[in-house]
């Protein structure tokens, strides 16, 4: 296994870790140069200009989607009229194979404060919340106690550093729902509301929580911002070793030797991040697929390890970088059996707005145990691939029945022969299907 | 012991009417509060009455059928009464593979409940969660708010008795 090194010129968010990867608090933070971008930012750059240079670092979001946040910063409303403006960070991390937001919040929490700081300065933000996953207890208490250390320093408060300006961070806690996460169904379940997706446009950079222009970044994204104001753009984009820049923490789980989460640059391939860091599969397994980047990617096989991990190479290989915490799937596991799991995960997390998604998921589901049981009906394959055109991006009011198919068409692609095996195993009853009307089983 | 529990008379103690009141200026509305004002509630009681509720929309103002709305949308809000101790399993994709079927099963059978359900004595509660952000150390269970990595059956079963 490789030999890691962090510096703040290769590692800018890790770097500050000491060897124990104890928790960094505020003198051991400051000590290291923390709080020196928040200060460079508030006396020396206008917001305007802050918000050009996060747009020149090109800088993505890190949450899944990967849209420039720079750019999003800039749709953010600038009408002078409107004085209340605010900035959520999503912490509510539930993507079953992601665990990088915690691991930034438990270890690093006033880099993700610093960077919140910087951005509400630059979206002329004086109020902003955490939106934390109810489950992360321990991030809750560490980001609680990193919040009040800043404020006994003064950096959030009123009149920071001397100018008129004051800043607030308050945390919220969640009480579950994968949904939540969703930008939308965040700013309703924040307001006190069921965690249903808003209909876009209006974009929330328009009109969001409480009717106010919000910014909605996610963790990894927010901790960036500091480094970048700190040590300039071209720097920034120099440690990458592809189109999109700067660094990303990505991993590795599943059966493999050591799994876990490093701080590495776009570019780097899946193979490195495999065989280099997390030490290969375990012995006596082989790599049968993986998934770049949470449950919600599409799968890719062993003939796709040697793709470079950044956006635009993944999404070329058919599948999406997403959190780019990747999950190996070694040869003992079926298929059928794995996309059953993560289907029942999407399923039991639906929100239930809408039909496609609230009926069709636990269908799916239904279908896959039957298969699993060798209890298939003939036609059970292509009803699933049917399933995923009718559950399919444009077909659903957000994202989630997508991102829940996403796995099954891949699984059905590349590994169809054990769906169709699962099928002649079974004993076949033929259903007549009548049009338009569709079984409703409970399950 | 159920009919015990479902017949208790509610009111709010005056440290959680000052709390729910406290964490009501955290936000713009009263309504944005109610999340953490169930969640203070339930702290104290292990869940949510019917008559809770009605005494907690009371101190934030907001009607009562706004706040049931909320409490039978978030799955950690728990509107029928629950063990002392909550047990929630991930059975995300990680541990999975790494047997989250069998920890369940396992449970199931050593607890005499199905998911969902609460012991006799109510001592366990037996929950699913989604993903707990522990994949590197699967797999993972956490009782009420802590979580245990790298678990076998065995040490599952040393963690049950440390739990009364």
């Amino acid at each position: 296994m490789k030999k890691i090194l962090r510096t703040s010129e290769t590692h800018p968010l890790t770097w500050w870790l000491n060897e124990n990867q104890d928790v960094v608090w505020i003198k051991e933070y400051k000590k290291k140069g923390g709080y020196l971008a928040f200060e460079k930012a508030i006396k020396s750059i206008a917001p305007s200009e802050i918000i050009k240079i996060v747009k020149d670092s090109e800088l993505r979001g890190r949450g899944g989607a990967g849209f420039y946040t720079g750019v999003k910063w800039s749709l953010m409303s600038t009408d002078e009229n409107i004085n209340i403006r605010y900035l959520l960070c999503n912490a509510d991390e539930m993507e079953p194979g992601t665990y990088k937001d915690k691991f930034l919040m438990e270890k690093i929490p006033h880099q993700l404060i610093e960077g919140i700081l910087i951005s509400s300065l630059a979206l002329r933000v004086s109020r902003s919340y955490i939106f934390l996953r109810g489950e992360y207890i321990r991030a809750e208490n560490i980001l609680r106690q990193a919040i009040s250390e800043a404020k006994k320093y003064g950096y959030i408060g009123n009149n920071v550093f001397g100018s008129n300006l004051s800043f607030e961070i308050f945390l919220h806690s969640g009480a579950g729902r994968y949904i939540c996460g969703e930008e939308t169904a965040l700013i309703n379940s924040l307001e006190g509301r069921r965690a249903n997706p808003r209909f876009k446009p209006p974009f929330p950079a328009s009109v969001g929580v409480w009717g106010k222009p919000t910014c909605i970044n996610n963790v990894e994204t927010l901790s960036n911002i500091p480094p970048i104001i700190l040590n300039g753009v071209q720097w920034y984009k120099n440690l990458s070793k592809s189109l999109d820049t700067g660094t990303k923490i990505m991993g590795f789980s599943g059966k493999v030797k050591n799994p876990g989460l490093w701080e590495l640059p776009f570019g780097i391939t899946a193979r490195e991040i495999l065989e280099d860091y997390a030490g290969g599969m375990n012995d006596g397994l082989t790599l049968k697929a993986w998934q770049p980047g949470g449950a919600s990617t599409e799968f890719l096989t062993y003939e796709h390890i040697d793709i470079p991990m950044d956006f635009s190479s993944v999404s070329r290989a058919g599948s999406r970088l997403g959190t780019a915490l990747a999950m190996a799937v070694d040869n003992t596991v079926n298929m059928v059996s794995l996309v059953r799991n993560i289907e029942e995960f999407f399923s039991r997390e639906s929100c239930g707005w809408c039909t496609p998604c609230r009926d069709g998921l636990p269908w799916i589901v239904f279908i896959l145990r039957d298969l699993e049981k060798f209890k298939g009906h003939k036609d059970d394959v292509k009803l699933l691939e049917e399933l995923c055109y009718r559950l399919g991006p444009g077909k659903t009011f957000c994202a989630h029945a997508p991102g829940a198919i996403a796995p099954l068409r891949s699984a059905i692609k590349y590994f169809r022969q054990e769906f169709d095996s699962c099928l002649e195993s079974s004993q076949i009853i033929n259903i007549k299907f009548i049009k338009g009307v569709q079984p409703n089983n409970k399950i | 012991m159920l009919k015990e529990k479902l017949n208790d008379t509610f009111e709010l103690s005056n440290d959680e009417k000052q709390d729910i009141l406290k964490h009501k200026n955290y936000y713009e509305s009263s309504r944005a509060s109610s999340i953490e004002a169930l969640k203070i509630v339930q702290k104290n009681r292990g869940w949510i009455s019917k008559r809770a509720l009605y005494e907690i929309a009371k101190i934030l103002e907001i009607s009562a059928s706004d706040l049931e709305e909320i409490a039978t949308f978030y799955s950690q809000i728990f509107r029928k009464p629950v063990g002392r101790n909550i047990i929630r399993y991930c059975d995300s994709v990680v541990c999975y593979m790494y047997g989250c079927e069998n920890i369940k099963s396992f449970l199931e059978k050593r607890l005499d409940i199905l998911i969902g359900e609460t012991t006799k004595d109510f001592r366990f509660t037996l929950l699913p969660t989604c993903c707990l952000g522990s994949c590197d150390k699967a797999p993972v269970i956490m009782i009420n708010d802590r979580v245990y990595s790298n678990l076998t059956l065995q040490l599952i079963a040393e963690l049950l008795e440390s739990y009364r």
